[in-house]
């Protein structure tokens, strides 16, 4: 059996935070703290949780924008979380990423024909000057914008066409992997239909992979194979989608789902509002991260951390009701 | 009777590129102890008529025409004295981002005694035991404590929290609440939707909801109006418009969105798009604002812009084929 696209296993990434009067680094944001998951070719996940759980931490460290702290991340069987410059700038052709907001991940100095071609110039994909601009055009075909637009720069358009040219720079790398970090978030809802519709065209077309990092349930639920729900820097369960939605385990997914609010005046739902905010990541609770949160806490909670385990058909959840006492 | 009146308002800002109509003619209505939503997208004019409402537009460049009749009186006709003492007094407002308008040097209890001793003429004392009761009413744990503590020190749940109490501090008879829980994760939107809800029915206060999010609307507005391009489109008791949306806006609107569920009730389908843009408001438009990007469009829209008819009990919309868009949908 082939291995899965990516593999995540034990990822950590703990931030230094500089106190004291040398700047002596005695604490530590626990951003991610040992995350471990894998995504098949062509398949979406989903990583979902609220602002702080370190869902963009993960999504960064895969495309290793920063040296994580322990733990592998391995692209197609080979290691690339410690690999040398020199083969990992061939695997970055491989990972690609699409970011929230397009105002600020596109050089403003910079045409739209420049931006594109940067990257097949960088990773040399192009075999001439006329195969460039093939590429170039080709690429503002498929994500449906206009070739005259090639020479315009980014102030020139819309958000969600400057998200277009977002999601063609990723492309243009011929990535099999697309991190996308809140990538329809900062759109306006007839916009991000659009674009959500472009990325579920693109997966089939060119069988991409998404790792697609979001905190709205709704757009996950539409675009996704499976989800990963995280909460303070832990994965709390993993499932396909149809689990996920229809029989999420852990009371974190479950007040999650309920506290959306339905389109629908009058619709019938008791959401479970879970009680005072999100702890600090820099004092992390004890036990379960949840506890301090959670309806169903119990003594056990408080002291002992449960683990992932699996539960049903490729339902994983760490919650310490789902175990044999 | 209604509290608040808006009769043709028109806010314009003079640009660079042209005059941008920002509000162009809306008319609406908000009855005493009622929660109006106005909907629509960035740039749709939403914001602009809550600021003009509360005449926090700087002018110029702004230019407010038309008249807003609050209580029997037109506030585009009042002083600016007479009209800081309604701001925060008789009708206040909740903006989305509680860390920009909080001020960050002043401690939260400061903040709520200053409109109870401006507006109400209480003392020091008694509006600091007032401060602490409105903090206890919008569920803040140690309101004793909190009461001394600066915005930085606060979540941002708790943050919109304080907004909240600063803006009913005074029994408002008009709460307008712009986004207020856009930037909040949905666990502290739920909590904040429900303590809008609960003190709606003890306050009594009307709310203007101003948002983009269809969830919410659903969750809390009794009629919504549908703005596009500076202009109202379609307005309706909450129920009705969802049941039967009657625009070809509103219509893409509520298609666009993805409901919770859909993938287990089999329902989960391409997103409907609206395609294009909205249109520059620097430029005068010509018939209606929505022909460029709707499918039902022909010369007629293109060239006369449709005025509002009524299309069902309560229920009026600005299309000259709405009823043919109800039976298209």
């Amino acid at each position: 059996m082939s291995p899965p696209l990516l593999q995540v296993n034990d990822l950590k990434k703990h931030f230094p935070i500089n106190k004291g009067l040398f700047g002596r680094k005695s604490e530590f944001v626990y951003a991610v703290d040992g995350v471990s998951f894998e995504i098949a070719r062509g398949e979406t996940l989903s990583l979902v949780g609220e602002s702080g759980c370190g869902k963009s931490t993960v999504g960064r460290a895969i495309l290793r924008l920063f040296e994580i702290t322990s733990g592998q991340v391995i692209l197609d069987g080979q290691r690339i979380d410690d690999a040398h410059p020199s083969t990992m700038r061939q695997m970055r052709r491989r990972v690609q990423v699409v970011f929230q907001d397009p105002f600020s991940s596109l050089n403003p100095r910079m045409r739209v024909r420049d931006i594109l071609a940067e990257p097949i110039r960088n990773f040399g994909l192009a075999k001439s000057k006329e195969d460039l601009e093939v590429r170039v055009t080709a690429l503002m075909d498929t994500v449906r914008l206009p070739r005259e637009a090639l020479n315009r720069r980014p102030h020139e358009f819309s958000g969600g066409q400057r998200q277009r040219i977002g999601i063609a720079r990723a492309l243009a790398a011929e990535p099999e992997l697309i991190v996308c970090d809140e990538a329809v978030s900062a759109l306006d809802v007839s916009v991000k239909a659009q674009i959500v519709n472009l990325l579920q065209d693109l997966q089939r077309e060119f069988g991409l992979a998404l790792l697609f990092i979001s905190h709205d349930l709704a757009i996950v639920e539409h675009m996704t194979h499976r989800v990963a729900v995280m909460y303070l820097g832990k994965i709390v369960e993993v499932a396909p989608r149809r689990e996920i939605f229809a029989a999420p385990r852990h009371p974190y997914t479950k007040a999650l789902l309920s506290a959306v609010p339905l389109p629908e005046p009058g619709a019938q739902r008791n959401p479970i509002i879970l009680k005072g905010d999100v702890p600090s990541p820099i004092n992390p609770p004890r036990g379960c991260r949840f506890h301090t949160r959670c309806p169903f806490v119990f003594d056990r909670c408080r002291t002992e951390e449960p683990t992932l385990r699996v539960v049903g058909d490729e339902q994983w959840v760490a919650c310490h009701l789902e175990e044999p006492p | 009777m209604a509290l608040l009146e808006v009769e043709n308002l028109q806010t314009h800002f003079r640009t660079p590129g042209g005059i941008n109509r920002a509000v162009d003619g809306v008319s609406f209505h908000v009855n005493e102890g009622e929660t109006l939503a106005i909907v629509g997208e960035s740039g749709c004019g939403k914001s602009v008529t809550s600021m003009s409402l509360m005449r926090l537009i700087p002018e110029p460049p702004g230019r407010i025409a038309g008249s807003i009749r609050f209580a029997g009186k037109d506030l585009l006709k009042l002083s600016d004295r007479e009209m800081r003492a309604i701001r925060g007094n008789d009708i206040s407002m909740i903006f989305q981002e509680p860390m920009t308008s909080l001020n960050p040097v002043l401690t939260v209890g400061r903040q709520i005694r200053e409109t109870l001793m401006i507006h109400q003429g209480l003392d020091k004392q008694a509006a600091e035991a007032h401060a602490i009761g409105m903090l206890t009413l919008v569920g803040i744990p140690e309101p004793k404590r909190r009461v001394g503590e600066y915005p930085h020190q606060l979540s941002g749940g708790m943050r919109q929290r304080v907004m909240i109490a600063v803006a009913l501090a005074c029994n408002p008879k008009l709460l307008i609440a712009d986004e207020p829980t856009t930037a909040l994760d949905v666990t502290i939107q739920a909590q904040i939707l429900k303590l809008m809800l609960d003190l709606k029915r003890r306050v009594g206060a009307a709310i203007i909801l101003i948002t983009h999010d269809l969830g919410v609307v659903a969750e809390i507005a009794e009629r919504v109006m549908v703005m596009y391009a500076g202009r109202k489109v379609e307005e309706a008791p909450v129920a009705e418009l969802f049941r039967s949306p009657r625009h070809p806006y509103t219509q893409g609107l509520l298609g666009a969105v993805p409901k919770l569920g859909s993938s287990l009730a089999g329902t989960a389908t391409r997103l409907a798009e609206i395609p294009g843009q909205v249109p520059d408001l620097r430029k005068p438009i010509i018939g209606c604002v929505f022909a460029g990007r709707c499918a039902l469009a022909t010369d007629l829209c293109r060239q006369y812009a449709p005025g509002l008819e009524e299309k069902g009990p309560r229920h009026i919309a600005a299309c000259h084929y709405a009823a043919k868009g109800a039976i298209a949908a």
